[in-house]
Formats: C-alpha cells, structure tokens, sequence
C-alpha cells in the first residue's frame, strides 16, 4: 500500500480536526447553543464552508480537476433519517465528526456517546435488509443536485446562498450575541 | 426568571482561550474540500467510514458469522481506506488544537447540560449513549452526517443533502426547544 493512501487522509483529518477545535464546535455547548438560537457559531462555520468550499469544488468541475460526489436522494430515508439525526445531535450534543474531536480534547461523555454511536451503526445494519425493501426506495430521485432539478444555473445559488448567508450573519453579528 | 447565558470564551477554562474567527475556520475547512475533492476524490466525511469500523465491534456482541453474512457490511466490509484513516485523523488534529491552545480539559457533564439537567455524571453518560445511537442510525438511514451530507452535500448543491441539513435543524430546533424549556 501506497503510504501516501496513509498519510494523506491523516493529514486531512488532523487539518479538519483542528479546524473543528479551533472553531468551538468541538465544544457540547456552543452545539447546544445553537439549537437554543444562543450561539450562531455552528452556523457560521457551516455556512462559511458551504460558500467558501462549494465555489472552489464548482470551479475545480468546470475545469474538468474533480467530480461530483453526490449521494442518493432516497427522500423518504433522508427526511427520516435527518429527523433522527436532529433528535441524536440535541441530545449527545455533537454530530459525529465533532464527537471524534471531542473525544481528543478530553471529553469523557463525548466518548460514551461515541459507543452509543458504533450501536447506532450496529442496529442500522441488522435492520437494513428492511430499510432497503420498505424505506430507502421510497421516493427516489437519484444522484440529483439542485441547479439539475430548478434549471437554476450554479452561480445564481451561490450568489443567492453567499448573499443570504452575509445578510444573515450581518444580523447576528449586529445583535451582538444577545439573545433571541 | 433570566436563563444565564453561557459566556463560550470562558466555558473551556483550561489555561488558554480560542480566539478564531468561525468565519475563518468555515473557509478553512471549504479549502480542505477544495483538496479533498481535486487531489484525493473523496469528500469531508466521518459515518460510512464508522459503520466500517462499527462491524468490529460488532464481531464480539452479534458473532462474526452474523457480521459476515450481514448485507450491509459486505457492501461495507472494514477495510483501512481513506476514510478510516481520514477518522483516524480526526482526533489527532483536535487533540493538537486543544493542546496548543491550552484549552484540553476533561469534560464530564458540560456546562449547559448542567444548568438544565443537573450534575448527575450517569444521567449525561446514558443520554449521550442513547443519543449517540439515535444519531448514527440517523445518518445511516440518510447516508452521511453534518460532514458528508451538510458540508460535502451542501456545497455540490445536492438536493439530497439540502433536504437533510433542513430536516437536522427543524428537528434539532423543536427538540432543542423541547428538551431545554424553563419549567
């Protein structure tokens, strides 16, 4: 094996993992904060990223340097799964990626959400046999993206995201972290 | 009643404080996407590479003939790909950043779950646990989590993954609302 195939999603890992501590969302509060509109710093990484990230990914497409890697959408299977996923975050108080860094700067029930986590993972595959005839091809629309679907060009929803995510974060900043 | 507000720059009192912009941060990881999808092919991404791994732990409490046999897992055997070790990163990096900025500390309860729920450490454990198996069943079933469906997702303008970053937070917010109301 080649060790750069090791290496390199190491780095990237640890890069992201950084990022994630130095942003706060490691941090069970500032997740909990959001949810309770306390703390906007989850949404302003998110939102950053989404901008920032889905602007260079378009360009590297264009240019013919990547591809989409974008997944199923089983609409009925997201929807649901995205309702459980909202439920799991308030309560653990991390998404899995956070949880994982978590974990690193010493928080102990971040580690204890993380085997509540490998259950998760172990009863989705013990039921997956049903998901998959009853759930997961319930309302299927394939690997589709959002310009595909509206005839919406790409740059229209970036200028709309970039311009509505600056609005948005323009008002929180302006409301000085006061409360909602 | 006034709910105090939890201050975030004094919450992770260990010696240090961070004081990074998550504007800066966010644009940060949109650059890791950058490399991510033009030098490796393969997208921010934490829960495929979890049930990977998951089906080890699994080997002792279902048998490994179940794990064998189970269908999900031969589609997703455990094998060390990019993104296991992408996992294995993870930790590495935060544990570096906490370090460094001298904010490591050990967290048993966190403050906002204390002020609500109380300082019982069993309590926080067995709803972090009960929590942590609700959230990656949920990312299963929608295939990918903040990283992979919000971030990744998100930023290819997919439509699965829109629909799954509007769901988590509508969700996220009623249960919120829920969970920490003022009795």
């Amino acid at each position: 094996m080649n060790i750069l195939a090791i290496i390199g999603p190491i780095v990237m890992g640890a890069a992201f993992g950084f990022l994630l501590q130095r942003g706060k969302v490691t941090s069970c509060n500032v997740i909990e904060n959001q949810f309770r509109l306390r703390d906007f710093t989850v949404l302003k990484v998110m939102g950053t990223a989404i901008v920032v990230g889905g602007l260079g990914v378009l360009l590297l497409v264009d240019t013919g340097n990547s591809k989409y890697y974008v997944k199923d959408a089983n609409m009925l299977a997201v929807a649901i799964g995205a309702a459980l996923f909202g439920v799991g975050m308030v309560v653990y108080g991390y998404c899995p990626g956070t949880a994982l860094g978590a974990i690193a700067t010493g928080s102990i029930h971040a580690l204890v959400g993380a085997l509540g986590m490998v259950g998760g993972a172990i009863l989705y595959a013990l039921t997956f046999d049903w998901l998959k005839s009853h759930v997961l091809n319930v309302w299927t629309l394939g690997k589709v993206r959002l310009p595909d679907i509206t005839g919406v060009p790409d740059g229209v929803w970036f200028a709309a995201l970039a311009a509505g995510a600056g609005l948005f974060f323009w008002w929180v900043e302006s409301r000085g972290g006061k409360r909602a | 009643m006034t709910a105090v507000t939890h201050n975030i720059d004094l919450e992770r009192s260990g010696t240090g404080r961070i004081d990074w912009s998550p504007y800066l941060v966010g644009a940060g990881i949109g650059v890791l996407s950058w490399v991510a999808f033009g030098l490796f092919g393969d997208p921010l991404g934490v829960t495929t590479a979890y049930s990977r791994v998951a089906s080890w732990f699994a080997v002792p409490i279902i048998g490994s003939e179940a794990v064998a046999q189970n269908s999900y897992w031969k589609s997703m055997p455990l094998k060390w790909d990019y993104g296991v070790w992408f996992l294995v990163g993870i930790p590495l990096g935060a544990f570096l950043s906490a370090v460094l900025s001298g904010t490591w500390r050990l967290e048993l309860v966190p403050e906002v779950w204390e002020e609500r729920f109380g300082p019982s450490v069993i309590k926080r454990f067995v709803a972090a646990f009960l929590g942590g198996v609700v959230i990656m069943y949920g990312a299963r079933l929608a295939g990918g989590c903040t990283s992979g469906h919000g971030i990744s997702g998100g930023l290819q303008l997919a439509l699965s993954s829109w629909l799954f970053l509007a769901v988590m937070f509508a969700t996220g917010l009623a249960v919120s609302a829920v969970l920490f109301r003022k009795s």
